[in-house]
């Protein structure tokens, strides 16, 4: 299999008071064409940052990037943003407010012919169910319909790499597992290889073929779902996991209002996770 | 309880009341000038329209584009300067690009035709450097012509349009950017298609403030010798004595600034979308070396060519004066004392007239269109040119004066014509007129920070609508009224174009006294008028970058 994303032992930190700190150490990870993989951490960890240098927005201190096998990053050399063939969905989904949907979907196309670019757009557009709204401006949608415009937009110049920052952080609770799965969808139907960055146990588990737990500036374990799930590397991890997935049957015991609930409410302690 | 509702209810309506005539004081002007246009002889009226206005009309829209597009020029290029790169100096040059707004246009020009001139410092080093013996072998091109004025007024104004986009950026989500380069555009494009179009609206309100101060000029204008149609109502009424003519022209600068103002309601349309809540703004990018030194020398050029020099000018000949000649003259002292009187009266009337017009539209209930529109009326003076406000309130000020003349006959008392016209009283109408959109402002925006819960549990607590102002809300707009009251002190201080129409027999300003120096050509104590003028000009300045300094250590804390 092809390897479209690759770190080499990157390390990434900020000057702070004089002084740097490190904010990634020593990271290096593979992923494969095609798959989606997911960074699950507490917030703070470096998640938003591995993205971003990826990304070229923050420059390597040690290690290399190479997407698609080219080298785009490396201490002292850095390819342009522009030039990575990297696409990115933003945490705040970064709409142009001064351009209508249509626009801000034909933003990324602008050396492509009128013609082609005009049917691709409307590709899109068809791709995440919003055709109708192309000519509102992003202030007149919903939370749920900019994300999918900002995944459009994102989808659209065919990048070989697509990252994305917490991309259900603003939506509603409710809406979350169902977008989810709909990413995943629109993801795979595209072909397209993506990097998700999330704090969330359950949305990293429902989208991703690869997930990898982020502790302390490094990368604690990278493996499949199910090889998280069962072998664990470390008791921290099984910990990590089983509140968190506790957290997540509880809450759908619950909202079934199942025999099940009262059974998982009286499992124990561990309550207090970040749901 | 009855009675208390009753009575507030009463205040409400005294207060209304006020602001109804704040609204028909800035309006009066407007319709007394279509008047006196309408009643001008045709004889005139075809004279003007063959021999000045084409000319003045011309030679004032070439100058306001040519200062529109320096002033959007220097003012964007500096504001995206300093917020998008980090350069040696960075901090101290985003606070320093404002300071020629210290510098009123006339000064800037009196400073430069004297730097400049062809016997001057300047041109004597440059004839010195290239080896040439007197100014008729060599000498730099005459600044007394409109690519002159142009220059020299776009390095003075550009802050107008640096304040207002500046802040644009400032909040601007750097995500967008981000997008922008991550779609394949690179710093130019993106710059071109996401940074300037969100910043045009910032960029329509600093260019309007811009392009109304161009239209005011009259002492730059004058100096140089460009003949705009400020310059040509003030020729036409006073060399002439032709006031309907005088009239007719500003007629036709009124119809420039309601353009204007159009064209900036235009420009910000859509000014509602904002940042997103959690958007981190943009980090300004660290340059090295050449690139570093070119950063900071292209964000003091502005400084140094629009401030530096004129102050640096006045300073050294304010200085030397004083040495060879001793303290300065009695006249110009008094001259000097006349101004703070001035302009402190005026700042009282505006600070009172700006707390009757927020106020009463503060407790406005469900109000009627035309009272919602009210407020904005009584702050459209500051569009009005200080030439077409003077010759509008001709007028009005007339019929009060003859009204008060009247009432005295009547009341028996000793009759004494032209109460208001021949003394600076009409001076801080004119002033107040024009500067009550700066005190309104700055009182809504403090009247905007008082929680509606406080004001309704102090009425609650069985306190009236005037007791709820005095003893809740003006100790909590005391921050917003002293900023609004040193603003209006500064801007009347500076006021040239008005007074000098308006202004009594034998009272002379630091402004006018300056402008009289340079109409006459000789520079003797111009210049101490002039730094006067600027240092006073630089206390809000000191004082707005001390507030910017305490809101950053703010954030960080």
């Amino acid at each position: 299999m092809d390897i479209m994303l690759e770190l080499d032992r990157i390390s990434v930190s900020y000057p702070v008071a004089r002084a740097r700190q490190h904010v990634i150490q020593g990271l290096s990870l593979d992923l494969a064409a095609g798959q989606i993989a997911c960074l699950l951490g507490a917030s703070g960890c470096g998640k938003t940052t591995v993205l971003r240098a990826i990304a070229g927005f923050e420059p390597l201190d040690e290690g290399a990037i190479r997407v698609a096998g080219r080298l785009v990053s490396s201490p002292g050399a850095q390819v342009a943003p522009e030039h990575r063939r990297v696409g990115m969905m933003f945490q705040d989904y970064a709409l142009f407010p001064h351009l209508s949907i249509r626009q801000n979907v034909a933003f990324g196309l602008r050396r492509m012919a009128a013609g082609p670019r005009e049917a691709c757009v409307d590709r899109m557009l068809e791709l995440v169910g919003l055709r109708a709204l192309g000519d509102r401006y992003p202030h007149e949608l919903s939370g749920g319909q900019q994300q999918r415009v900002a995944l459009a937009r994102a989808l659209a110049p065919e990048p070989d790499l697509l990252l994305l920052d917490e991309p259900f952080s603003n939506l509603d609770v409710d809406a979350r597992e169902k977008l989810a799965y709909e990413l995943r969808d629109i993801l795979k139907s595209a072909g397209r290889t993506a990097l998700v960055v999330t704090h969330n146990q359950a949305e990293a588990f429902a989208i991703a073929d690869r997930i990898g737990i982020m502790q302390c500036q490094c990368l604690a374990q990278w493996d499949t779902p199910y090889g998280l799930h069962h072998h664990p590397a470390t008791p921290e991890i099984a910990d990590f996991i089983r509140r968190e997935s506790l957290l997540a049957r509880r809450a759908t015991a619950c909202l079934r209002g199942g025999p099940e609930a009262l059974e998982v409410l009286d499992d124990g302690p561990g309550g207090t996770g970040s749901a | 309880m009855i009675r208390l509702s009753w009575s507030s209810r009463q205040q409400a309506r005294l207060w209304h009341s006020g602001m109804l005539l704040a609204g028909l004081a800035v309006l009066a002007p407007v319709l007394s000038l279509l008047v006196l246009a309408v009643q001008g002889s045709p004889g005139h009226w075809t004279h003007l329209l063959d021999h000045v206005l084409p000319h003045a009309f011309v030679q004032t829209v070439i100058l306001l584009a040519g200062v529109g597009v320096l002033s959007a020029a220097l003012g964007v290029g500096g504001a995206w300067l300093v917020t998008a790169y980090d350069f040696p100096g960075r901090t101290t040059l985003s606070w320093a690009l404002m300071l020629p707004l210290a510098v009123p246009t006339y000064i800037v020009a009196y400073a430069y035709l004297d730097i400049l001139h062809p016997i001057g410092p300047v041109q004597g080093a440059v004839r010195w450097v290239l080896g040439y013996d007197s100014p008729r072998d060599f000498r730099l091109p005459d600044l007394r012509n409109l690519p002159g004025a142009i220059l020299l007024m776009g390095f003075v104004l550009y802050p107008y349009v640096y304040l207002t986009t500046r802040s644009m950026f400032a909040t601007q989500a750097a995500s967008l950017i981000e997008a922008s380069r991550l779609l394949g555009h690179g710093p130019r494009s993106t710059f071109f298609r996401v940074v300037l179009p969100l910043a045009r609206p910032a960029l329509a309100v600093g260019l309007s403030l811009v392009l109304l101060e161009t239209l005011n000029d009259i002492g730059a204008s004058e100096f140089l010798g460009i003949q705009t149609l400020t310059v040509s109502v003030y020729t036409t009424w006073i060399s002439r004595s032709d006031l309907a003519g005088a009239a007719q022209i500003a007629l036709l600068m009124l119809c420039l600034v309601i353009a204007l103002i159009a064209a900036e309601r235009q420009g910000r349309r859509r000014l509602r979308y904002s940042a997103g809540r959690r958007a981190h703004p943009l980090q300004p990018r660290p340059l090295h070396g050449a690139a570093a030194w070119l950063a900071a020398l292209l964000a003091a050029a502005p400084i140094v060519v629009g401030f530096l020099v004129p102050a640096a000018y006045l300073l050294e000949q304010t200085v030397g004066r004083l040495l060879q000649e001793g303290p300065p003259s009695a006249q110009l002292l008094h001259a000097g004392l006349n101004t703070v009187g001035i302009s402190l009266v005026a700042m009282l009337i505006t600070l009172f007239l700006g707390l009757v017009v927020a106020w009463s539209a503060h407790i406005m209930v469900r109000p009627q269109p035309w009272q919602r529109a009210l407020p904005r009326l009584a702050t459209l003076g500051y569009a009005l040119p200080g030439t077409v406000l003077a010759i509008g309130l001709l007028f009005p000020v007339t019929a009060m004066d003859h009204g008060l003349a009247w009432l005295r006959d009547h009341l028996g008392l000793e009759s004494m014509r032209l109460v208001l016209m021949g003394s600076p009283l009409v001076l801080a109408v004119a002033y107040a007129i024009r500067f009550l959109t700066i005190s309104v402002g700055s009182i809504e925006a403090g009247l905007m920070r008082v929680a509606p819960s406080m004001e309704q549990a102090a009425r609650l607590l069985n306190e009236t609508l005037n007791g709820t102002l005095r003893r809740v809300h003006l100790p909590l707009l005391k921050p917003a009224l002293a900023t609004a009251a040193l603003l209006v002190f500064v801007d009347s201080m500076k006021e040239l174009s008005a007074t000098l129409l308006l202004r009594p027999m034998n009272f002379e300003t630091l402004a006018t006294w300056l402008y009289g120096e340079a109409a006459r050509g000789t520079y003797e104590e111009g210049a101490i008028a002039a730094l006067g003028i600027v240092l006073a000009g630089l206390v809000p300045l000191i004082a707005l970058a001390r507030l910017q300094q305490q809101t950053h250590h703010g954030h960080h804390a």
